[in-house]
């Protein structure tokens, strides 16, 4: 595009009547130019019968008709174009600095990479479904996340220095899954299978900031993006598992059995490229559609407040203690997480300057129920650890326990002082945002501390 | 005269496939032609000429093509399809009976 000084002013003004014609969303590119050709026919015509060139625009404009009737007719026209707009967003392309183009192909690659990257540990001799579960659980997060990582590194354009530091997360997440002698299927083995993502995550957001983790609004951005992958995930595993189902059915037909073709190659392919393609799709889309997360928020906030309240007001009719099993104690961490997604996904949607209102005395209602149930759960829990001892699984929920309800109080506390006007939401925002990196450096605690504290049990 | 919405969308149709039953030709001298045609009496405001001509695309009844205008730009022209024949066709026998029906009842309220 030119620089404005050297135009004549009438292309100014039509320069500017372009660009707020392409914010509309009806209207396309092509349309567009077709508009503009007929406006400058006008403008010629006014111009022959003598009209001043800023006269004339304003009458040819104004002939043209009020642009959100105009854009209205060409939604009505044009109603999937409403809808459109997903996979592709070429506006946006000419102002950003790298093509679409190329950034399709950064991804396809990077896709192409991380489903592969799953298959090289099959070259040594390890085979998935073979005896070595094991070592494919552990490092499940180290085929993609360095791979997304650096999607993130070249899409920010993050300097090659900080590039190498990112690398030492991933580096040190190799080395703690595979240096211990883990016994197959033992407990710590499964931990650290299980907290190895979670503490890597946060290298991905530091990559996903542009490596400014402290800086603006970006690691809110992050919590989002996380909020919409999962989403996004979810989705493409779904259309995964159709694919898969029509594999195994039209291989069956034929008397052939593609169970290998599945399990070895679709769904772990799959599964690591859907991670890349997932994450793209997010951040195309971004300012394009509304962000599900946030809805999905809306629509169970009130729904969990109801089913906590309704435990606990059975718990106090019929005297029923909480029988402690095995997996109550992973479930009720279940239900904290829950509720902090809940809280934390409400805080990204909210305009933080708005006044309280009844959503927020809802999620007020929610956190201190979750408290309540999991004060409950706590005190049986620690009964029964003073009876049966430690384990490693034990001490894993109970860390994450406590982890979650300082978050959740101190959440209800800003709340509380929210509601009362006395505090800003920011305030909240802060603190949920600050508190990340706390559930990283657990799950890293976790990784490498437990399996030696533990004895590899 | 203003002839109201549904009045110009209505004849918005039949008034454009004539047009372009006479030749190929693009929006703005589409435009030019109508003014033209109803002395000025048919204003339409411009812009809401491309959906219809973008409806009628859709349909089957105009065909579109990019080609350069006397200028050097890029102009769309459109033409009328054998389908915008027999639509226009149809159309003009609607709009007999509507017209003939007035007349009727109009020349009648003058006789009495």
């Amino acid at each position: 595009m030119m620089p404005p000084a050297d135009r004549p002013p009438i292309e100014e003004q039509i320069a500017q009547w372009r660009a707020y014609l392409r914010r509309r969303r009806a209207i396309h590119g092509p349309d567009v130019e077709e508009l503009e050709g007929h406006l400058r026919d006008q403008l010629g015509v006014l111009a022959e019968a003598g009209l001043a060139e800023d006269e004339a625009f304003l009458v040819a404009v104004k002939r043209m008709g009020s642009l959100d009737a105009l854009s209205r007719e060409f939604a009505r026209e044009h109603s999937e174009r409403l809808w459109k707009q997903l996979v592709t967003a070429p506006e946006a392309a000419d102002e950003s600095g790298k093509s679409t183009r190329s950034e399709t192909l950064v991804v396809l690659g990077l896709a192409v990479a991380a489903a592969l990257a799953i298959k090289v540990p099959a070259l040594f001799g390890l085979q998935l479904g073979g005896g070595d579960e094991g070592f494919y659980a552990r490092n499940a997060s180290l085929f993609v996340l360095p791979l997304l990582t650096a999607y993130f590194a070249w899409k920010r354009g993050l300097h090659a220095v900080s590039g190498l530091w990112l690398a030492v997360p991933f580096a040190a997440g190799a080395i703690f899954a595979n240096l211990f002698p883990f016994r197959a299927g033992s407990d710590t083995e499964a931990l650290t299978a299980l907290h190895l993502p979670i503490a890597l995550w946060l290298a991905v957001g530091v990559a996903y900031v542009g490596g400014r983790w402290f800086a603006g609004g970006g690691r809110m951005d992050f919590v989002r993006f996380s909020g919409e992958l999962v989403i996004y995930y979810v989705l493409i595993a779904l259309g995964g598992g159709v694919l898969t189902g029509f594999t195994m059915m039209m291989f069956k037909a034929i008397k052939l059995d593609a169970g290998w073709l599945a399990q070895g190659w679709l769904i772990p392919c799959g599964a690591m490229g859907a991670v890349i393609v997932g994450s793209w799709l997010v951040e195309a889309k971004q300012s394009v559609i509304e962000n599900m997360a946030p809805v999905l928020t809306r629509l169970f906030t009130p729904l969990f407040t109801a089913v906590l309240l309704v435990f606990l007001a059975t718990m106090a009719w019929t005297g029923r203690p909480i029988d402690v099993e095995r997996e109550v104690l992973i479930a009720f961490d279940l239900l904290l997480v829950m509720v902090v997604g809940l809280v934390l996904y409400a805080a990204s949607a909210r305009d933080p300057e708005a006044p309280p209102d009844f959503f927020d005395g809802l999620q007020l209602l929610l956190v201190v129920c979750a408290l309540v149930v999991d004060a409950l759960a706590l005190a049986a829990i620690a009964a029964r650890i003073s009876e049966f001892g430690f384990t490693p699984n034990r001490v894993a929920a109970l860390g994450e326990n406590l982890i979650l309800l300082v978050n959740l109080a101190w959440s209800a506390w800003l709340y509380a002082r929210f509601l009362r006007a006395r505090g800003s939401f920011a305030a909240l925002e802060r603190w949920q945002i600050a508190y990340l990196p706390v559930y990283a450096v657990w799950a890293a605690f976790v990784v490498v501390a437990f399996p030696l504290v533990f004895g590899y049990r | 005269m203003d002839l109201g919405k549904d009045l110009v969308a209505a004849s918005a149709t039949p008034l454009v496939l004539a047009i372009l039953a006479e030749g190929t030709s693009y929006g703005y001298a589409i435009i030019k032609r109508v003014t033209e045609l109803s002395g000025g009496h048919l204003q339409w405001t411009d812009g809401m000429l491309y959906p219809v001509l973008h409806r009628l695309e859709r349909q089957g009844y105009v065909a579109a093509k990019w080609g350069a205008a006397e200028n050097g730009r890029r102009r769309k022209y459109y033409r009328i399809t054998k389908e915008g024949r027999a639509q226009l066709a149809a159309q003009r026998q609607r709009w007999q009976v509507v017209d003939d029906t007035l007349r009727g009842i109009w020349m009648r309220a003058c006789t009495t």
